[in-house]
């Protein structure tokens, strides 16, 4: 385990004497500083819509809230129980004393079900103004008219409010939509299926998400079909102490292929909202998902997310998972390789700027022989900010041949930020081989003058050493998204040299 | 035709025993196309003198002028150094993990001419330059200076001093680990590029076997944080022969110093 903090941690009081230094350092500066001290919390989705739904919710979860959810979705019996039997293990379970700092977390700050429709838009111009105004600016639609999707999925609050997807793969059987319609039209295959990777006693946010689940996507892949284009699902926090608690099932069947893509914004509040979705996913023998985020929550937002998937003969598993915003995040997307030749990969990239704690990772829990899975994470503090890569690469005894690497860089932009590592190895198995290499780095003064020696302004230098530090993740996104990232660094990254 | 002229330069940097002065008064005039070789001692503050005027925060200018053309580039941040045509090629260079070459140079042009430069003359001066370099075309496509070999880097320095254009170029140390090929090659692509763009040169160097391909007009030693002799290429000559050790201060050896 190493621990690496920079020798003055995150103090504003320090912060605050760096940035007047440098701002003696050179008149012309002072001008650049402010504008840059302004930049501090500059958010581009941070506006909000009004917002009669959510100020007529009621904050704080019980029984009662949690039987009002399930009645008010005409939900099967079997469900309430799921739901109650999550409620007592969230009230049971203890808050987490490890990771992000919980100590300001209280349940009942939160309102737990914000319906802001009646019934689901069957198309964008159905919405109300502002909240198509808020997918227009975001470029929802666009993306779908230009068919860089094959099917969307838009989260407002606690429901999908819309959801499309393109008529050459329904034909086929493929299934996508939200994941309180797939309960009603496809009972079965949901049962089969729902908290069977993830149960309702996972973990502390877990059980919560399955006290209170509304949303999320359902996704159902037939055998030997291959979703060329990814599937796009967009997640929108509106009003504020919202908790959003969406729940994804994604079940690829033999010899398949699908790509799920979900980003995630929500306005700037003073107080917290907050995000505890669950993603579940089974990859069929020789099938293959890929499951990217690009999570740009505001600086108001504890993300607490369990994602798992459920990994069967020869099938592959890949997570690829930007965190850039929110206040707090945990989430460790894990994949359980429980048979011969399974594959999986998780490439994360945590960005903690001021304020904000990214406690990212993943796990790997290889349960037969010939599994292999790769791990890269990447982490870039500045301001203050917290970054750690905890993860766990388990290989039980009898899942011979099997290989595990993980590689975790973090990059520190300054002297005041903060970057930990927490590998957890757990190998029963002789004959395996299992890798791991940890760098911490600093943006160094000779990096940056070699590149302002060609030219660049320290800013642009700046960037340019960042972009290059993501590229491994950003080169995994699709086009749009590797931009969207490197937008969002750079926006991140605005302010960072005075 | 252009002038650098550096005037009475002195300059320090901060050590833990505090700040230490390097250069003592140093004081220069190169036009364009000509060729000045610096020699000296090991720590006689030469690449000090080269990291000074290139800008680098680590050294601190005490008093003195560098004019490029009459604007005094002392009072400039590293990358206005660099529009105003002034380049370092540097003894180690840095690396930048995940950049592209490609991506680099041409972010760099873009930056030193003002505009982007034209996609298709561009590509075609690149791939020409690095032919010219015997570079592997696969080299655009790696990350800067990452896992590149000692002659790799020297190379690409020069691939970046034929594509800038500068009026000036320091080449600090240029000839140090190369092999005879490598030196051949790495000199060949600073004489192309001073017959193309008449750049003036400022060549650091303890090395007199660089001077056989890259002709100086005029030598200069360094020591002791300023110039104690100036001449012509027959100088070289005569240091071949006797070393640096009569132009060392009294009571000092060649390796002590800071570099």
């Amino acid at each position: 385990m190493a621990e690496n903090q920079a020798p003055n941690a995150a103090s504003d009081v320090e912060m605050s004497q760096y940035v007047a230094d440098r701002t003696r350092v050179n008149e012309d500066k002072i001008k650049q500083d402010d504008e840059i001290i302004e930049q501090f919390g500059e958010y581009n989705y941070g506006w909000h819509d009004s917002d009669a739904a959510g100020q007529a919710a009621k904050k704080g979860i019980d029984e009662d809230v949690v039987r009002s959810i399930s009645v008010d979705k005409h939900e099967p019996d079997w469900m309430l129980e799921r739901r109650l039997q999550g409620y007592r293990n969230f009230v049971d379970r203890p808050m987490p004393n490890w990771g992000v700092d919980l100590s300001g977390f209280d349940a009942q700050d939160f309102k737990y079900y914000v319906k802001p429709l009646d019934k689901q838009a069957a198309s964008w111009d159905e919405l109300p103004d502002d909240i198509k105004k808020t997918y227009d600016k975001l470029g929802i639609p666009e993306a779908e008219k230009k068919r860089l999707v094959s099917g969307v999925a838009a989260q407002y609050e606690s429901e999908v409010i819309y959801n499309s997807i393109r008529d050459d793969l329904a034909e086929q059987g493929v299934i996508f939509m939200d994941t309180d319609t797939a309960l009603q039209e496809h009972p079965d295959l949901f049962k089969k299926y729902f908290g069977t990777v993830i149960p309702a006693d996972d973990n502390k946010f877990a059980a919560l998400n399955t006290a209170a689940w509304s949303g999320g996507s359902f996704v159902y892949v037939p055998k030997g079909v291959h979703v060329d284009i990814p599937l796009q699902a967009y997640f929108r926090i509106n009003t504020p102490n919202m908790g959003q608690f969406e729940r994804t099932l994604i079940i690829a069947d033999e010899g398949s292929y699908v790509h799920y893509v979900e980003g995630c914004t929500a306005p700037i509040y003073s107080t917290d909202s907050l995000h505890a979705a669950i993603v579940e996913i089974i990859v069929e023998p020789h099938a293959r998902v890929r499951y990217t985020t690009v999570q740009n929550w505001s600086n108001n937002v504890y993300n607490l997310v369990t994602q798992r998937a459920y990994v069967r003969e020869g099938g592959t598993m890949e997570w690829v998972d930007g965190n850039i915003g929110s206040k707090a995040t945990m989430k460790y997307p894990s994949c359980i390789l429980a048979e011969p030749y399974a594959k999986a990969s998780t490439m994360s990239l945590g960005f903690a700027g001021q304020g904000q704690y990214q406690d990212t990772g993943a796990k790997m829990i290889h349960l037969a022989p010939h599994t292999s899975s790769t791990i890269v994470s990447k982490s870039i503090s500045r301001s203050g900010g917290r970054a750690a890569y905890r993860g766990l690469v388990k290989i039980v005894k009898g899942a011979e041949q099997s290989s595990s690497s993980v590689v975790c860089d973090a990059l520190l932009v300054d002297e005041f930020s903060r970057s930990d590592t927490y590998p957890h190895v757990d190998v029963r198995e002789d004959d395996v081989s299992m890798s791991h290499e940890a760098t911490v780095s600093k943006v160094s003064e000779d990096q940056l003058f070699y590149l302002m020696s060609r030219g660049l302004s320290e800013e642009e230098a700046m960037g340019m050493i960042v972009r290059g530090f993501v590229e491994p993740i950003s080169r995994e996104l699709p086009m749009e998204y590797a931009l969207e990232l490197n937008r969002l660094v750079e926006l991140q990254m605005e302010g960072s040299v005075g | 035709m252009a002038t650098l002229e550096i005037k009475d330069l002195y300059a320090s940097v901060e050590t833990k025993e505090g700040r230490k002065q390097i250069l003592k008064g140093v004081n220069l005039t190169v036009n364009s196309g000509e060729t000045h070789a610096i020699m000296g001692p090991n720590g006689s503050g030469k690449s000090t003198l080269a990291y000074t005027l290139a800008g680098h925060p680590k050294y601190i200018v005490d008093s003195g002028q560098a004019l490029l053309d009459g604007e005094d580039i002392l009072q400039m941040t590293p990358d206005e150094r660099a529009k105003a045509g002034l380049f370092l090629a540097m003894q180690y260079p840095v690396e930048v993990p995940g950049v592209s070459m490609s991506n680099f140079l041409r972010t760099a042009k873009t930056e030193v001419d003002g505009q982007a430069p034209a996609i298709r003359s561009w590509a075609k001066e690149l791939s020409q330059s690095m032919k010219n370099l015997r570079m592997d075309p696969k080299f655009a496509s790696r990350s800067v200076n990452e896992g590149f070999s000692g002659g790799e880097k020297k190379r690409a320095e020069v691939l970046q001093l034929e594509l800038l254009k500068p009026k000036f170029a320091i080449l600090d140390e240029t000839d140090s680990g190369l092999d005879v090929d490598a030196l051949r090659i790495v000199s060949e692509g600073v004489n192309r590029a001073k017959e193309n763009t008449g750049l003036g040169i400022l060549m650091v160097t303890h090395y007199t076997r660089i001077l056989k391909y890259i002709k100086p007009d005029i030598v200069h030693v360094f020591s002791d944080g300023h110039f104690v002799k100036t001449g012509g290429p027959e100088l070289a000559d005569e240091l071949e022969e006797s070393g640096y050790d009569k132009y060392l201060p009294e009571g000092s050896n060649s390796e002590s110093a800071l570099a």
